[in-house]
């Protein structure tokens, strides 16, 4: 991180100036505000700065590589000898501070030496936070940063800024290799004087886009290189070479426009991390260790924290006090993700019973015992780890101390050593002291004229007949079938009985369950009266011309029969139009385009009142998840229908003016997922935390009674909470700080269970660490979040503006207090935040953000709702989408074709790219795309002889096709929603679709390009800074 | 010159009617004080086998407010075709097609032997006749089957044509859809709300397509079909009806230890009636309540679910301590008021061994004209036999069931029109009807005149058509100041006891038991008093004629009655007696009155005997009829011979044939008999007696020590008073001069 890319604001035309500035730049010393300590060097690193601008990439890269080096060495010497020596600031932020589990080695590694081994480490260890964040951005940044940062003081000489990554606007483009090769080249010039020495000084530090040219230094580098991806490759080898030549180039190069290849690049730093961290065991003992992106392949190997799989967080490192919070309006959140699913070669969650009395918890903060427990007394009593009570140790539960202090069964006992885990939940966590029954499933299929017409009544009951075996296997146990238009029809399916039974119910208005026995049965026993249901369903209503549905009433007739069944469950419930009929929950249409970037506007979002509120807590103290299945031709108010299953735990899809031939596939694909997704039920989450901060705010689909407890009817794999913290008090560098989310749940074979997952983290006074360990896919999660609750109650354009304001203020503060001092025109970002604005104006131009007419008010009330509950992973790529190229792949690899950005530029006529968003996804053909691909992929001659509206590929025996159609049915097992594959040819009318996923280029119906946006973001710095 | 006895017989087997006073006495004073008011019991459907149905529509007086029907009591100008209506005096045109008559070609309904004479009349298409089964789940295993079993029976008594539904309930309410193929399909109902007729219509689906009900224009019965769902003719959905009942369940959900189950009868009625409301207004229809148990929840409750509180007592309605007992009896006379608009008529067949709050519901049979049956179970034949009997047939092989029957009574004098509403009549079915004399004393009608009454009964016949009825009476009126022997010969003492006890129990519905008493006793007295010929204060002197002779004899009986007395029965067995006596014929309900006893023995033939004490002999076999019970009661010696087995030796056959005198007697008034009696077959000491023992005058008790050890019958344990006792009090107060 200390990689500063400064971008000149200006920056166009500053390039080639800039060059010049770097090296100025590298002299001065930026740093030494912070880094005081270090003495010197930093001075000189702050000079860089000012004209560096110029042709970004290139002079950028030139610049860091060197001081990184220089870095580097320092620095090595340092972890080597007192890590907490450090600069300061680098202490901070990662290892120093986290002694305990840190532990040295981590650092050590570090240290000069071994690099390799810190490869991944790295990042952590040294400049700890800087690694983790990505140093690509601009490489020049490296440089700079170095200077700024140069801490080192031993070395003397320079050093990065750890945390921050300051981009020529140019410069760091790390895309293409050669040019960085060059900007590295320029850096060291720049470094080279003050570094020289070392080699890589600065670039060693400062995980600065330097990344790639620290490596040639210190060992650890390299891996920051391998988050630029291959640029790094290039220019290490180079690196010397390089230099020399680097400034020339960059000096060349100078242009007038601003290469976008020269602002930070999400595929770039993705590569980068991957190359850097993929594949890796990321052992979880360290305090405040930030994980690799949620895009990199690793392993996570439990050893005290939960896995980044169940909780990220925004900063792996707190302020101290609320008022640095303040100051740098970085906001402190984590993701948790309590039902994750994790891959195949990681241990799932050990199940520790503590008998009768239950799971042991603090008697005062009630916190669950986990490994932040503290035993002493010789192991008779233990200090609570978030309170500091002292609590006896029950006699069953006493283990003697080994001299560490630590108990003797510490590493047989899941709950002592390790992050995750869960306990057996006694009576005392059970509703009424009764142990649950297993959860049941209902499947409510509106049976109006429109469903029917569709052939969405036939099609969902053939696959029910095969869906029911794959359901898990307990909830085959409990299965119920309700079909309705305005009235409801529930089914006896009793296996005595030869043929199923309908009972009617028209009293929409008092909702009850006609039948007890019969109603939810073993799919198993039954099967025989259920397939002979599901085959009479399609005929009996094969005629209706009942149009008019019901809506509230079908949710609480299912939450009745939970009732009476006295179960918690599931709801699928697939529903095609506006409940017009009269019942309550009524609907009628509001919607108006004349709101649309009014005042009023947040009224289209706010779900209607009354019904549906009281349902949902209804169905939430019942643990009633409601999945929705909405099949509209037009709109249906999704705002108020998809109320309740947004605060139970349920999903909403949408499939609108659905047709079985186009939509069925994709529709079914996504049944399929959601009833095979591992969840729990009747949920309640609670997150604790010790003493100085605590949680205050909670997004996700849930529903709050009071302000700590999460209710949640159910939660599956792919439900993410998201959790707000605020400063309680002061917080303390050397204690560090924790949390403790604790899920109690029933199992889906109806035990009650606690899931605990625990994350310890760093707490710094320094903002520099803060910057070091902020994750931004987590930051992006939360401002999705918040501005999606926002636009609820405020006009998206005030939003707009927090988003901007607060994006502006962030980097502002690093600038102001991180980053050495610079020339205003040069944009300088933090290293791990360096892709941040690319993010943010992607979240801007999202549906529910934009006040489009254009768009469909149900389409943006969905979208907002989805992400609500979006885990980091779906945020990233809803707001960063894969655009992979297909035209040249090595087919006979395995890999996947390296992304390329989200700009039309990137696109080629020739071209056959794939682009998906989780949601999403397009083939997109250019218009000279050879004939002989078209031929092996669509089996037509031509791109002409292309019909319309195919939703799936052709399966063709080649190894292109092949290979493609394993790279989509790849992605589709991989998201949580299955996506309709949609094939656009570039010109045709579709492609409009397809573009507004291009999030780097110009908003579609308005919202600014990433490089326009940037220099907003910078005019804004600009403006906070003076 | 015939007996009045006579008149009074061939009047009654002729028109169905028998009046209190066949002489009417002239003005309204003179009528109140006859104590006895003008009256009649009336039996609009008697069977007449020898009446055939006239095809042609009645002629009516053509003055509005009157419409009376030309009878035989009209004077006819056969030359200028002119008949005067008797009532009101208009002067009528015959209608064209009488063109033809004269003196000797007259219409049957101006010949005197017409007196009552039946229309047919073609109103449109025939309407199919409708059965709704209401069915209760809560019932045991066993119930359930013989209901079931029954209910299946019944559908090949209905004819083709009729249209059935179904409607079970328990916890909830399931009306049955019975035209489906495939999955048998039910509309559910909570059984705790109570909901309008126009939302239960609406729930069932019917309100889209129901363009009928306008004018109460009955459906052509194809359109009915398709219609409504919920009712098919029989021959349609015979199958599927009889597997449904046959998949009938007993109500699923769990009933708690301690718990009654939750029996929804209110809304299962107010679904039924709203049903048939939205579908077939003004066509005859029945609906058939069989029911286990009590209402336990939502609206028409008669008991919670509790089971340790007990359902109402006699004991808790005096002290007024019935909590639900207003509320559901107003729920369920609101229902039966809407039904009987439309002309539905409900029928309660209440089996279980404890109450089921006949008390609440009986007004869903008195104002529909349905019928009650109650027993123990099911599984009994009582229910069984009975229930077929609904279902008999007349002579012409059609339903002795009628519906939608309007009763229209036009009175000479008066000129007023009153109308009844009888939904459902049966041949026995009569109705009282009381006549007020609206003369004024000081404007007497002329002396020889006479009085008429038409009595226009209009109904749908069970064959699906409109029939009218007419009879038409007349009396002479009589000056009670000088023809008082007239009148008081003119009395006809059966009918009048029948009548004043009616009157009697109408006012034990609203009044204290004791209160009913007294008025009865006061009236009585005054009777007494008014035609009675006695000395003043020797109540040795008093004597009555022999048309009263033994109408105080009639009243002492009534007053031991359960008719008047609850003591020993239940709420719901007062209503079931009630409600049968106000319904049942003259003889019928005199049997109800007062019980007929037999007495078998080797001295002679089978004899009817003293409802007395007196009657209980050893070697005497007993059979008395109440209506409700058939009792036969084996003497002392008769049953020690029985026990012995003298009746398998050869050489005592004629043991074995006094034996079988009874029990075959029985059988024949079993058969005739709706609905069916208890039939108790008992002996001396034996615990059954006791049904014998409380229905004889306790002419010897326990305190009647004079009688005491003789071998003249059997002292009864009672405190009552004695005929013997109640006569002598009778004719001292009657000579009193106190009074």
């Amino acid at each position: 991180m200390s990689q500063q890319g400064y971008v000149a604001a200006p920056p166009y035309s500053q390039a080639q100036p800039g060059m010049g500035g770097y090296q100025g730049g590298f002299g001065t010393g930026p740093a030494q505000p912070l880094y005081g300590h270090y003495g010197g060097p930093p001075q000189a690193f702050t000079t860089p700065p000012a004209g560096m601008l110029k042709s970004p990439a290139s002079s950028a890269a030139g610049m860091p590589p060197p001081p990184v080096s220089s870095q580097y060495s320092p620095n090595v010497q340092q972890n080597g000898a007192h890590p907490q020596r450090y600069p300061s600031p680098p202490a901070v932020y990662g290892q120093p501070t986290q002694s305990p589990y840190n532990s040295m080695a981590s650092r050590g590694p570090p240290p000069s030496q071994q690099l390799t081994n810190e490869m991944s480490a790295l990042n952590l260890g040294n400049y700890g936070p800087g690694p983790m964040q990505s140093p690509p951005p601009p490489i020049s940044s490296v440089a700079h940063q170095p200077f700024q940062t140069p801490p080192p003081p031993a070395m003397g000489q320079p050093q990065m800024l750890p945390g921050s990554q300051s981009l020529n606007m140019s410069p760091q483009m790390s895309s293409s290799q050669s040019p960085q090769a060059s900007m590295s080249m320029t850096s060291p010039q720049m470094p080279g004087p003050p570094m020289a020495g070392v080699g890589r000084p600065f670039p060693g530090p400062p995980p600065p886009g330097p990344g790639g040219f620290q490596q040639p230094g210190p060992p650890g580098y390299p891996q920051q290189a391998g988050q630029f991806g291959g640029h790094m490759a290039g220019p290490q080898p180079g690196m010397p070479g390089a230099f020399p030549g680097a400034p020339g180039s960059l000096a060349g190069p100078p242009q007038k426009k601003l290469d976008p290849d020269s602002i930070p690049s999400i595929t770039q730093v993705i590569e980068d991390d991957q190359a850097k961290q993929g594949g890796q065991v990321l052992t979880t003992n360290i305090r405040g260790q930030v994980p690799p992106l949620v895009t990199t392949d690793f392993t996570v190997q439990d050893q005290g924290n939960a896995s980044p799989r169940f909780i990220r967080c925004t900063t792996y490192c707190l302020p101290c006090t609320a008022d640095l919070g303040k100051q740098c309006q970085v906001p402190l959140a984590s993701i948790i993700k309590p039902f994750a699913s994790l891959p195949k070669n990681e241990t799932p969650l050990y199940v520790v019973s503590h008998g009768d009395t239950g799971p042991i918890r603090c008697n005062r903060c009630k916190a669950y015992m986990c490994p932040y427990m503290r035993f002493i007394d010789g192991g008779r009593r233990y200090q609570c780890g978030f309170c500091s009570c002292v609590n006896e140790v029950p006699v069953f539960y006493f283990q003697h101390l080994d001299h560490m202090g630590r108990r003797v069964d510490l590493y047989e006992r899941p709950e002592l050593s390790l992050g995750s885990y869960e306990f057996v939940a006694t009576l005392d966590y059970c509703k009424n002291n009764k142990p649950p029954n297993p959860p049941a499933y209902i499947f409510m299929i509106d049976v109006s004229y429109n469903n029917i017409k569709s052939g969405l009544v036939k099609l969902i009951c053939e696959e029910l007949k095969t869906l029911l075996e794959k359901l898990p296997r307990y909830t085959q146990e409990d299965v119920g079938f309700v079909t309705y238009n305005k009235v409801l029809h529930f089914y006896n399916v009793k296996s005595a009985l030869a043929q199923p039974q309908m009972m009617v119910v028209s009293d929409t208005a008092e909702m009850f369950v006609p039948l007890l026995d019969g109603f939810l049965v073993n799919y198993q026993d039954s099967r025989a009266v259920i397939y002979n249901l599901l085959d009479q369903i399609p005929d009996m209503f094969a005629d209706t011309n009942e149009s008019e549905t019901i809506f509230a009433p079908v949710i609480q007739a299912g939450v009745e029969a939970f009732k009476a069944a006295e179960c918690s469950g599931k709801l699928f419930i697939f529903h095609s139009s506006m409940p017009t009929a009269e019942a309550p929950g009524k609907l009628k249409n509001r919607d108006d385009k004349k709101l649309v970037n009014t005042e009023k506007e947040k009224i289209l979002f706010q779900p209607q009142k009354g019904v549906y509120e009281q349902l949902s807590k209804d169905c939430v103290a019942q643990g009633c998840c409601v999945d929705l299945f909405l099949f509209p031709s037009q709109y249906v108010d999704l705002a108020t229908m998809a109320d309740v299953p947004s605060h139970t735990g349920g999903s909403i899809y949408k499939y609108s003016n659905f047709q079985v031939e186009t939509d069925g596939e994709h529709f079914l694909r996504d049944l399929r997922k959601d009833v095979q997704k591992s969840i729990g039920f009747d949920a309640v989450m609670r997150v604790r935390t010790s003493t100085g901060f605590r949680a205050t705010d909670f997004f996700g689909a849930i529903h709050m009674n009071n302000t700590t407890d999460i209710e949640m009817a159910a939660v599956d794999c792919d439900k993410a909470v998201t959790v707000e913290f605020k400063h309680d008090d002061t917080l303390n560098e050397e204690n560090g700080a924790f949390l403790q989310c604790a899920l109690l749940y029933t199992t889906i074979n109806g035990q009650r269970r606690l899931r605990i997952h625990n994350l310890s983290l760093n707490c710094s006074s320094q903002l520099l660490e803060l910057y070091k360990s902020c994750e931004t896919d987590s930051l992006i999660n939360f401002f999705a979040k918040s501005a999606y609750r926002a636009i609820l109650n405020q006009p998206l354009k005030n939003v707009r503006e927090i988003l901007v304001n607060q994006t502006a203020h962030m980097l502002a503060c690093y600038r102001k207090n991180c980053a050495s001092p610079s020339a205003a025109s040069q944009l300088i970002l933090p290293d791990a935040m360096k892709v941040f604005p690319v993010y943010m104006n992607s979240l801007m131009k999202t549906a529910p953000m934009l006040g489009s007419t254009e768009l469909s008010t149900d389409d943006r009330a969905h979208q907002r709702l989805s992400v609500m509950a979006m885990g980091v992973e779906d945020t990233q790529l809803l707001l960063y989408p894969r655009l992979l190229p297909l035209h040249n792949m090595d087919v006979s690899s395995d890999i996947l074709p390296a992304p390329v950005r989200c700009s039309e530029e990137r696109l080629t006529d020739c071209g056959m790219f794939l682009l998906e968003n989780g949601h999403s996804m397009f083939l997109w053909l250019g218009q000279a795309i050879p004939p002989d691909l078209i031929q092996s992929i669509f089996n037509v001659p031509s791109l002409a002889h292309l019909q319309g509206d195919m939703c799936a590929l052709p399966e063709l025996d080649n190894v292109l096709s092949k290979k493609v159609r394993s790279i989509i049915s790849g992605l589709l097992d991989k998201r949580p929603n299955s996506m309709k594959l949609q094939i656009v040819r570039q010109k045709d009318k579709p492609e409009m679709l397809f573009r507004q996923f291009l999030v780097e280029d110009k908003g579609l119906y308005s919202g600014a390009s990433y490089m326009d946006f940037l220099c907003y973001v910078h005019r804004e710095i600009r403006q906070l800074l003076t | 010159m015939a007996t009045y006895q006579e008149f009074i017989q061939q009047n009654e087997d002729r028109d169905g009617v028998r009046f209190s006073w066949n002489f009417w006495p002239s003005s309204r004073l003179e009528a109140t004080r006859l104590v006895v008011p003008v009256s009649c019991l009336f039996t609009p459907l008697k069977e007449r086998p020898d009446l055939p149905p006239v095809q042609y529509e009645p002629v009516l007086c053509s003055r509005a407010n009157c419409k009376a029907v030309l009878n035989p009591l009209c004077q006819v100008d056969f030359r200028a075709k002119i008949w005067a209506c008797n009532f009101c005096f208009q002067r009528n045109p015959f209608p064209p097609s009488y063109a033809g008559i004269s003196e000797v070609n007259q219409p049957a309904e101006l010949m005197p032997q017409f007196s009552t004479i039946e229309y047919i009349v073609q109103h449109g298409p025939p309407t199919p006749l409708i059965f709704l089964y209401v069915v209760d789940t809560c019932l045991e295993e066993e119930d359930l089957q013989a209901l079931k079993e029954s209910l299946q029976m019944s559908l090949s008594l209905l004819p083709p044509n009729a249209l059935v539904g179904l409607i079970t309930f328990g916890r909830m309410v399931q009306v049955h859809e019975l035209s489906c193929e495939g999955i048998a399909k039910s509309y559910v109902f909570r059984g705790t709300k109570d909901l309008s007729s126009k939302q239960i219509q609406e729930m069932l689906g019917l309100t889209n397509s129901a363009p009928l009900g306008q004018q109460g224009r009955p459906l052509v019965p194809q359109d009915a079909a398709a219609f409504c769902r919920f009712l098919q003719p029989v021959h349609r959905v015979d199958m599927n009806l009889t597997d449904l009942l046959g998949e009938l369940q007993r109500d699923p959900w769990p009933v708690p230890q301690g718990k009654r189950p939750l029996r929804s009868t209110g809304v299962a009625l107010s679904v039924a009636v709203g049903l048939l409301e939205g579908s077939f207004p003004n066509t005859g229809a029945r609906v058939m309540l069989f029911i286990g148990g009590p209402p336990t929840q939502g609206p028409g409750m008669v008991v919670g679910d509790e089971l340790k509180t007990p359902i109402r007592s006699w004991h808790d309605i005096q002290k007024d301590n019935a909590r639900h007992l207003k509320k559901a009896t107003k729920y369920y006379e609101a229902l039966a008021n809407r039904s009987a608009v439309n002309g539905h008529s409900i029928d309660i067949y209440a089996c279980a061994l404890d109450q089921s709050g006949l008390l609440e519901m009986k007004c869903l049979s008195t104002l529909t004209g349905g019928h009650i049956v109650m027993g123990d179970s099911f599984n009994t034949s009582l229910f069984k036999q009975t229930f077929q009997r609904v279902f008999s047939k007349d002579y012409n092989g059609d339903f002795r069931m009628a519906f939608g029957g309007v009763l229209e009574v036009k009175e000479m004098g008066v000129g007023g029109t009153n109308q009844w509403k009888v939904c459902s009549l049966t041949p026995s079915t009569t109705l009282g009807i009381y006549f007020e004399v609206v003369n004024q004393h000081n404007a007497p009608i002329p002396q020889g005149g006479r009085g008429a009454v038409q009595f226009v009964t209009q109904y749908q016949h069970s064959n699906t058509q409109r029939r009218i009825r007419v009879t038409t009476i007349a009396r002479n009126w009589a000056d009670a100041q000088t023809q008082i022997q007239h009148i008081e010969s003119s009395f006809d003492q059966e009918a009048a006891a029948v009548l004043m006890a009616r009157l009697g129990v109408f006012r034990a519905e609203s009044e204290e038991g004791p209160d009913v008493l007294r008025w009865l006793d006061r009236q009585l007295i005054r009777l007494c008093q008014k035609f009675g010929q006695f000395n003043k204060d020797d109540p040795a002197s008093f004597r009555l004629s022999e048309s009263l002779s033994l109408y105080p004899q009639f009243m002492f009986h009534l007053r031991r009655s359960p008719f008047l007395q609850v003591f020993n029965n239940s709420p719901d067995e007062s209503s079931y007696y009630r409600h049968h006596f106000v319904r049942q014929d003259l003889t019928q309900s005199l049997i109800m009155i007062q019980p007929i006893l037999y007495s078998y023995s080797f001295h002679g033939p089978p004899e009817p005997v003293l409802l007395d004490s007196s009657s209980i002999l050893p070697d005497r076999i007993l059979l008395m009829d109440t209506f409700f019970q058939l009792v036969i009661y084996h003497g002392e010696t008769i049953s020690q011979w029985r026990k012995a087995g003298y009746q398998k030796m050869a050489e005592y056959e004629n043991f074995k044939q006094l034996l079988q005198a009874p029990l075959d007697d029985a059988q024949e008034l079993l058969h005739a008999r709706f609905p069916m009696p208890r039939y108790i077959d008992t002996e001396h000491g034996g615990s059954q007696a006791r049904f014998l023992l409380s229905k004889v005058n306790p002419s010897q008790t326990h305190n009647s020590l004079y009688t005491w050890g003789q071998e003249t019958g059997s002292p009864i344990l009672t405190d009552d008073v004695s005929l013997q006792v109640f006569m002598d009090h009778l004719k001292k107060l009657a000579v009193s001069s106190s009074t």
